[in-house]
């Protein structure tokens, strides 16, 4: 009587016990295997995306939809009475718009003299919407519903409006995945644009609540960049195009070396209510190359 | 085989949920974590082998979508799967406190062991911090959710999954 039991009791710890062994060694394989070796997983993720993506842009799409009508019924209330406010204030506008029309041309001097608008529009770009987050509150990476279908490749650039978001990290062939510039482990090399001064931007996850970045070894000794400076995307990047807007110093601050200074930034982006996105489809690379390609070809030409 | 099925629809359905609509629930940029919620109550109802297997093919689509290293996130929500097997054996499962507790330990769990295998071998220190914004935050939001999703897995487990007798698994009675 006794051993049945026993035996019954036994055989059903060892077998659950040994499973989560294996499946153990088998994960701890697999983490050694993409970490050391290099060995890529994209054959998998490409057949999980053929299944998981379509169903991520329906939902996400009702998901949006619902969202819409909710705020439609609450809004309704409230514009009718923006709508009676805004009416007065066109009025008071009308008069200030005439003194705005002259600073519009300091404006577009201003413009041509950072060059930023004529680089933002020379790149090609594709327009994406966000179907998905990451499932976790640790990190910030997003999907998008353009993949290498469309032109985009590993490592493109994303921006939105204003500023830079992000980095491709992975693509499928109608999905990507983009790690944005807040998140805990991205690391931009950027620069100040009155002085051209390098620095690297990353992400904090204790900063993002407040819309920030981090800023590092910035050398500046002439104490020339102060809060509200403009940093954009360097020159020296690997991964990222030259010039694109970063976000406004909020605060600097001197290292001990005395030589290079640390700081937060503010991007101009809402992180939190991203949902569209534009995929510069030009990677840093690419750039690299042709030029110095074509200065090659007219040298032999001379 | 049916209850295979079932699950494996189940486990893709929480994960699209979760990097979806989740998004639109969240209080003060923190989410809740459904897949925590979903590992925990299979392996409260079905014992450990189930909330194991749950637990990795959750973690494994992580992995595949968002992670950086395959395995990782596996791991993770295996080893959650696995120890909130034990509660099967303990506890009944209709009692709504037991899921809660468990949802409470398990992402607690789940986030303690993402600090320390991500973020603190990065060198960010800043534990309390974390605890503060994030662990604690989610680890509320997502207990309080499991009062209605528990729910929802319960019908699911069975109304369309055959039934797992507490009695097979017990120590007590032989088969």
């Amino acid at each position: 009587m006794k051993s049945p039991k026993k035996r019954l009791h036994f055989r059903i710890n060892i077998k659950s016990k040994h499973l989560l062994a294996i499946m153990t060694l088998f994960c701890i394989s697999c983490i050694a295997a993409t970490l050391a070796s290099g060995v890529t997983s994209a054959p998998l993720k490409d057949l999980a995306g053929m299944i998981i993506v379509p169903f991520e842009n329906s939902i996400s799409r009702i998901g949006n939809g619902l969202a819409a009508m909710r705020q439609s019924f609450q809004d309704k209330q409230d514009l009718i009475r923006e709508n009676e406010e805004l009416r007065e204030q066109i009025d008071i506008l009308t008069t200030q718009n005439g003194k705005l029309i002259s600073d519009q041309s300091e404006l577009v001097r201003l413009q041509q003299m950072y060059r930023l608008d004529e680089e933002y529009t020379e790149y090609p770009k594709v327009a994406a919407e966000i179907i998905a987050k990451d499932p976790g509150n640790w990190y910030d990476t997003f999907m998008i519903n353009r993949g290498s279908n469309d032109g985009i490749r590993v490592n493109n650039n994303v921006i939105a409006g204003k500023g830079l978001v992000g980095i491709v990290t992975e693509v499928g062939p109608s999905w990507a995945t983009v790690r944005s510039i807040i998140d805990d482990s991205s690391n931009v090399s950027a620069m100040a644009v009155s002085t051209g001064d390098n620095c690297i931007v990353y992400g904090d996850l204790e900063l993002i609540d407040e819309g920030k970045l981090c800023f590092e070894q910035l050398y500046d000794v002439e104490d020339k960049v102060t809060i509200g400076e403009r940093i954009v995307t360097s020159n020296i990047s690997e991964n990222y195009v030259e010039g694109l807007f970063i976000g406004y110093v909020s605060e600097v601050v001197q290292d001990t070396n005395n030589l290079t200074k640390t700081g937060t930034l503010v991007t101009p982006v809402d992180f939190q209510h991203l949902k569209e996105v534009l995929v510069i489809t030009v990677n840093k690379q690419d750039i690299l190359d042709t030029p110095s390609q074509e200065t090659e070809e007219e040298q032999g030409e001379e | 085989m049916k209850s295979k099925i079932v699950m494996f629809f189940t486990v893709i359905f929480t994960f699209l949920i979760q990097c979806t609509l989740v998004g639109h629930i969240e209080i003060g940029s923190v989410k809740p974590n459904l897949l925590v919620i979903l590992v925990i109550s299979m392996a409260l109802m079905r014992g450990r082998k189930s909330g194991l297997w749950t637990g990795f093919f959750c973690g494994l689509l992580i992995d595949l979508f968002y992670g950086s290293v395959l395995g990782i996130y596996a791991l993770i929500y295996m080893y959650i799967g696995f120890l909130s097997g034990y509660a099967f054996r303990i506890y009944y499962d209709d009692d709504i406190k037991v899921p809660m507790a468990l949802a409470a330990a398990g992402d607690l769990l789940y986030n303690l062991a993402v600090y320390a295998l991500q973020f603190l071998l990065r060198g960010r220190l800043g534990f309390g911090r974390y605890l503060s914004r994030i662990i604690f935050p989610e680890i509320f939001y997502t207990a309080l959710l499991t009062f209605f999703v528990y729910r929802i897995y319960r019908l699911i487990n069975y109304h369309l999954m055959t039934t797992k007798k507490k009695e097979c698994d017990s120590i007590w009675v032989i088969k």
